[in-house]
Parts: structure tokens; sequence; C-alpha cells
């Protein structure tokens, strides 16, 4: 322990273990850009959906709450594939990199995800059940809640994360103000955004190694 | 002139015992599995180096059953924190002026 390159691979091997044991680094870009595309399909399908209620398409007897019951049908179906997507992508990046999937790290970014989703969640159900007419504040309010949980998980994970985080409220907020608009805000936030961030993390990352 | 050699802590001489230490002052507190996995040493290794990290009152353990097996944690204690920092001063002074 005498020369340059010997103390330089001490401090390499430091902050290694800093990273390694305090942030999990094994999320996938690709699953970014996964749950990105399967955002966008959603949005179309959404807006398919919006435009045929709006031009009546249905038949007689479609009502708003059915449109409600399908928008949310494809809400869910959303998170869903996303999740799964971005489940299967980490954990083959977990064992390209010889890390294990679920230890604190995981279990830290996770906690730290859910807590605000899980408080924006029941917001925007309380939204849907105890005021109605206030449709317009579901988008702005997904993306808000959603930027302040990676803002929350990024201390355990790439900080790339916090800058989308900091997108996701900018846009959440954008949108408050342009009620109407919200599913192309959905759209932007959710679907662009992510696949932009999954591919500038994919190529960060993943790639190089 | 301070001979800067002389601010590195003998005790951090060891790469297992400065991993252990970088692991400790960013989680608050962490098993002994935890630290095994993440160092990737047997368990005779590992309980050694944490021995002489103990005496030299840089960490904390705390025993405790999760059911009927032990859970050990180790904590750092503040003399610990202290010490990793002035080593790594040490280190950045070392690297600079050579």
């Amino acid at each position: 322990m005498s020369n340059k390159e010997e103390q330089l691979n001490a401090l390499n091997d430091i902050k290694k273990m800093m990273d390694r044991s305090s942030r999990f680094i094994s999320l996938s870009g690709l699953s970014g850009v996964f749950a990105g595309f399967t955002a966008l399909v959603g949005a179309y399908l959404a807006h398919l959906e919006i435009a045929n209620s709006v031009n009546g398409t249905y038949e007689y007897g479609f009502t708003e709450d059915d449109l409600e019951a399908n928008l949310i049908k494809i809400g869910l179906g959303v998170l869903v594939v996303a999740l799964i997507g971005g489940f299967l992508l980490t954990l083959r990046q977990t064992r390209i990199k010889k890390l294990p999937f679920w230890d604190r790290t995981s279990k830290n970014l996770l906690i730290n995800l859910a807590i605000p989703l899980f408080a924006g969640g029941l917001f925007i159900i309380g939204l849907l059940l105890a005021h109605p007419g206030t449709y317009g504040l579901i988008a702005p309010s997904c993306l808000l809640f959603y930027g302040l949980a990676l803002i929350n998980a990024s201390k355990y994970t790439y900080t790339d994360i916090r800058f989308l985080g900091f997108c996701e409220v900018v846009l959440g907020l954008v949108a408050m103000f342009n009620i109407g608009y919200g599913l192309y805000f959905w759209a932007f936030g959710f679907g662009v955004l992510h696949i932009f961030y999954g591919l500038l993390m994919y190529f960060k990352y993943e790639r190089t190694k | 002139m301070k001979n800067p050699i002389g601010a590195l802590n003998k005790i951090f001489d060891s790469r297992i015992r400065l991993g252990v230490m970088s692991i400790l002052i960013v989680n608050d507190s962490i098993s002994f599995n935890e630290l095994k996995q993440m160092l990737e040493l047997t368990d005779g290794n590992l309980a050694s180096h944490l021995n002489t990290l103990e005496q030299a009152e840089y960490l904390k353990v705390q025993k405790s059953f999760i059911g009927k097996k032990t859970n050990t944690t180790y904590i750092l204690t503040d003399l610990g924190r202290q010490a990793f920092k002035t080593h790594l001063d040490a280190l950045e002074k070392m690297i600079k002026s050579l």
C-alpha cells in the first residue's frame, strides 16, 4: 500500500462498496423503455375509447360510468403489463451483474417508491369515488405523485431517476393548468419520458459493460 | 513535513475491513449475512475481521433473535466514523501529493 495506484484502487473499492450496499444498481433501463411503450399503447386505447364515446359509436345505453370503467381497465392493464415487464427485465439485469435481486437495496427502493405512490393512489381513488366531475385532475395527480415517488426513491438507485422525477412533477403541475389535455400529458410523462430516460440509462450503464 | 502515511490507519490496511467500514458508513445497521453476501466472504474470514474492528471499538454488535435464529447486526460507533473519515482524508492527501 504505497503507490498511487494502490491508493486509488482502495478509494474505488470504498466507493463501489458504498454504492453497492446502499443503491440498487441493477434497475434496467430497458424496463423504462418497455413501460413507456406500454403507456403509449394504453394512452392510444384510452384515446379511442373516449373518441368512440364522444362520437356515439357505442350503442344506446353506454353511459359515462361505462366509459370510466373501461378507462380504469385500460389503466390497470397498463400498470400490470409495465410492472411485469419491468420486473423481468430487471431480474435479467441482476443475473448479468450477478447481484442479488432481493436484498436491502431493492427493498429500500421499493418501500420508498411505494409510500408516495400509495398516498397518490388513495388520493386518486378518492377523486373517483367522492368527487364526481374531477376527472380532469386524475392525470395531473398521477404525474405529480409519481414524480415525487421517483424523487424519494432516487436515493436508493441511479441518481438519473431524480431528474426523471423532477420532469414528471413539472409536467404534472403544467397539466394542472391545462385540464382537458390530461391524456396527452399522461402519454408524454409516462410514455415519452420513460422511453427517453430508459434509453439514456441503458446506454449509460448497460451497453458499455 | 509531516509524513502523510502516518495518518493512514493500520486497521484499514485490510481491504476487507475497509469494505466493512464502507458499507457501514452508508447503512444504519447491517446483518452478518448481508455483509457476507456483499463482500463475498466465508463466515470465519469475515468474523475475524469484524472482531478486529470490534476490538478497536469502531463498531458495535447487536444480537437479537428472529424466531429461533440469532440475528447479529453491526453498527458503526462515533469513533469508527471518525477514524474512517480521517483515513479517507489521509488517502486523499497522499494521492494529491504523489
